[in-house]
């Protein structure tokens, strides 16, 4: 049985993008109902971007709010208040102002290693969400962004309506798809070997002669870009950007997605989202206190299932154990 | 009226310096805790919410402020011992990241558990009444019960410096923070170095938390944005270092108290802003040393 399981992970796992492909169109078909499908879609390609920098790079990052709130924000305030009357500039709007604010954060953050890194980018992203706060006229402050139109979506002359559940998730299925194919192509170069030369040994990496800052650096505006398209389509999807998207409880819910799923493999991140947003809606029907059992979950993963779900089941990544100090 | 806005920005500077103590206790805690046992522990600000918890219902229940103010502490640093104890030893040697996404788990147990037990709403904390009224200070009154919480940190600090600086334990846990492999192979047993430094840094936040409660409320989300703005201290301080932590503390105290008073809407900015600073200038923090435990 297990073994079944494991040899079917496994076939998905070589074949990621087409797998994806026919998963997805099938999913909203899976679920209790099917607003929860175009939701695990994007957090999925949220926490897919994540696990780039964490999963790939080795860069725990704990303000990846920054970059899904700066695309809500993005493709939100070009929509609702600049009028851009075209989805794809909204969209693009998110993306440039994520890609400008990971590399940005990314330069400074990356200035210090390790634990040091996960603490500077919480940092930062907490100063996003006050300056969010406080630019009201912008943002909405408090009250959040509100009054993102709903447009019909034109491509190649053809105008297609996203006011229904199915066609948004469809149109989500389609970016995301795309995000998913550049996420293999990226990880498949010598570029993405890199990525991984630096997460399992930097200082080796250095010594064979790789630029690491740079290739840190980059893998962090990706990465940022990846969450960014999340955003965007977040916000088009909720139509509101409220301010929480900026708040260090939004990097967390994307650390224990892709953790649960699995860190460093890639499906773990859909996986997780999945979880963790299904675990959500059920839970939520009981009690109010649905966060508790989900701390309580992830806290158990840590210990027990550090691979995750997806990780245990492909043989994903194993964290490297720190320096011998506490040993 | 120029008097009268040179007496509000003493006050001012007093308040920062009250909010400084707080933030000193909280990062002294977490920077103890990291530079022996390299773990971040993002459960501190749930701690130190637990502590004003605690404290709150210690003194409604024995009516006994001073006496909550001792218990209140232990009862949180007990709680930290059971957490490095039973869940965060298990960590050790694995990759330094778990330590933080465990206690990240925890803190978000914690705040849950704690709106589910006490309710959403917040608890106002009203200070004894041997320290409600104010002190003239000769310039400006100022709130008595806000020069006590400068005083018990002053005293908590000097105590910390002599059990660190003049007894035994203090001397193999500054050695433990340096070298653990040569303090093992001289045959100290560490493990219980850990436990302890685990409770005294888990208490400081016990202790931060009952000081801060009738200044600042009591509510489940307390910790939230103080554990950050205390990693940020702990940044500007330098990680591991006790004196970057007292001095960050401070610092910290007076940025946030002073952009009050002449731009309020930039207070909780300028914290973030001060440390991008510091860290460009210096990486490694005012009292950090370069590469340690990166």
């Amino acid at each position: 049985m297990r073994s079944g399981a494991a040899r079917g992970a496994n076939w998905l796992a070589a074949h990621p993008v087409c797998s994806f492909f026919v998963f997805f169109a099938v999913f909203p078909f899976l679920l209790p109902y099917k607003a929860l499908a175009a939701q695990v879609l994007i957090f999925g390609l949220f926490a897919l971007g994540f696990n780039l920098l964490y999963g790939y790079t080795g860069l725990l990052s704990f303000g990846h709010a920054a970059y899904y709130g700066l695309g809500a924000y993005g493709t939100g305030i070009a929509l609702a208040k600049l009028g851009v009357g075209s989805l794809w500039l909204g969209l693009g709007a998110g993306l440039l102002l994520a890609s400008v604010g990971g590399t940005v954060i990314g330069f400074f953050c990356l200035q210090r290693r390790g634990i040091y890194f996960a603490m500077l980018t919480l940092a930062f992203a907490q100063l996003l969400y006050f300056i969010a706060f406080h630019l009201a006229s912008w943002t909405g402050g408090d009250d959040g962004l509100r009054g993102i139109p709903q447009l019909t979506l034109g491509l190649l002359g053809v105008s297609v309506p996203l006011d229904t559940t199915l066609g948004f998730y469809y149109f989500c299925y389609a970016l995301v798809g795309l995000a998913v194919a550049g996420l293999k192509r990226i990880l498949d170069s010598p570029f993405g070997a890199v990525l991984q030369a630096i997460r399992e040994n930097s200082d080796r990496a250095i010594a064979c002669g790789y630029d690491v800052n740079r290739v840190k650096l980059l893998s962090f505006v990706f990465s940022a870009l990846f969450t960014g398209l999340a955003g965007g389509l977040d916000a088009l999807r909720l139509t509101v950007v409220p301010i929480e998207s900026l708040y260090w409880t939004t990097s967390g819910q994307v650390v224990m997605m892709t953790l649960l799923g699995g860190a460093g493999t890639f499906f773990g991140p859909f996986v997780g989202a999945a979880m963790f947003l299904v675990l959500e809606d059920r839970l939520s029907v009981f009690t109010e206190s649905w966060p508790l059992v989900i701390g309580a979950i992830f806290s158990l993963f840590v210990l027990f299932l550090p691979r995750g779900v997806w990780g245990a089941l492909t043989g994903g990544w194993r964290r490297a154990p720190a320096a011998p100090r506490a040993t | 009226v120029f008097d009268l806005s040179l007496t509000a920005l003493a006050a001012q500077v007093f308040t920062g310096l009250v909010l400084g103590m707080i933030f000193v206790l909280l990062a002294i805690g977490l920077s103890l805790i990291f530079g022996l046992m390299t773990v971040v522990n993002f459960a501190h600000g749930s701690l130190y919410m637990l502590g004003a918890y605690f404290g709150f219902l210690l003194y409604a229940l024995t009516k006994n402020f001073w006496l909550a103010l001792v218990l209140a502490p232990l009862m949180v640093g007990t709680l930290g011992l059971l957490m490095e104890r039973f869940l965060i030893r298990r960590l050790y040697g694995r990759s330094a990241d778990d330590p933080l996404l465990l206690t990240f788990g925890l803190s978000l147990i914690m705040v849950e558990a704690a709106r589910l037990i006490w309710g959403k709403i917040g608890l106002t904390f009203d200070p004894p009444r041997a320290l409600g009224g104010a002190v003239n200070l000769g310039f400006m009154k100022f709130p008595a019960y806000r020069l006590f919480v400068i005083a018990i940190t002053g005293l908590v600090l000097i105590a910390l410096w002599v059990f660190l600086e003049k007894t035994n334990v203090g001397l193999i846990i500054r050695a433990g923070s340096r070298d653990p492999l040569m303090v093992r192979a001289l045959g100290i047993d560490l493990s219980r170095i850990w436990l302890l430094v685990f409770g005294i840094g888990t208490g400081l936040a016990g202790l931060a938390g009952i000081l801060a409660g009738p200044m600042r409320g009591v509510y489940a989300e307390m910790g939230v944005t103080m554990v950050i703005e205390s990693f940020v201290v702990v940044v500007v301080g330098g990680m591991g270092s006790l004196v970057g932590a007292v001095v960050a503390g401070v610092l910290m105290g007076q940025v946030v108290g002073l952009t009050t008073f002449f731009a309020p809407k930039l207070a909780e900015i300028m914290v973030f802003v001060v440390m991008a600073v510091v860290l460009l200038v210096r990486p490694s923090g005012l009292f950090g040393e370069a590469g340690l435990l990166e």
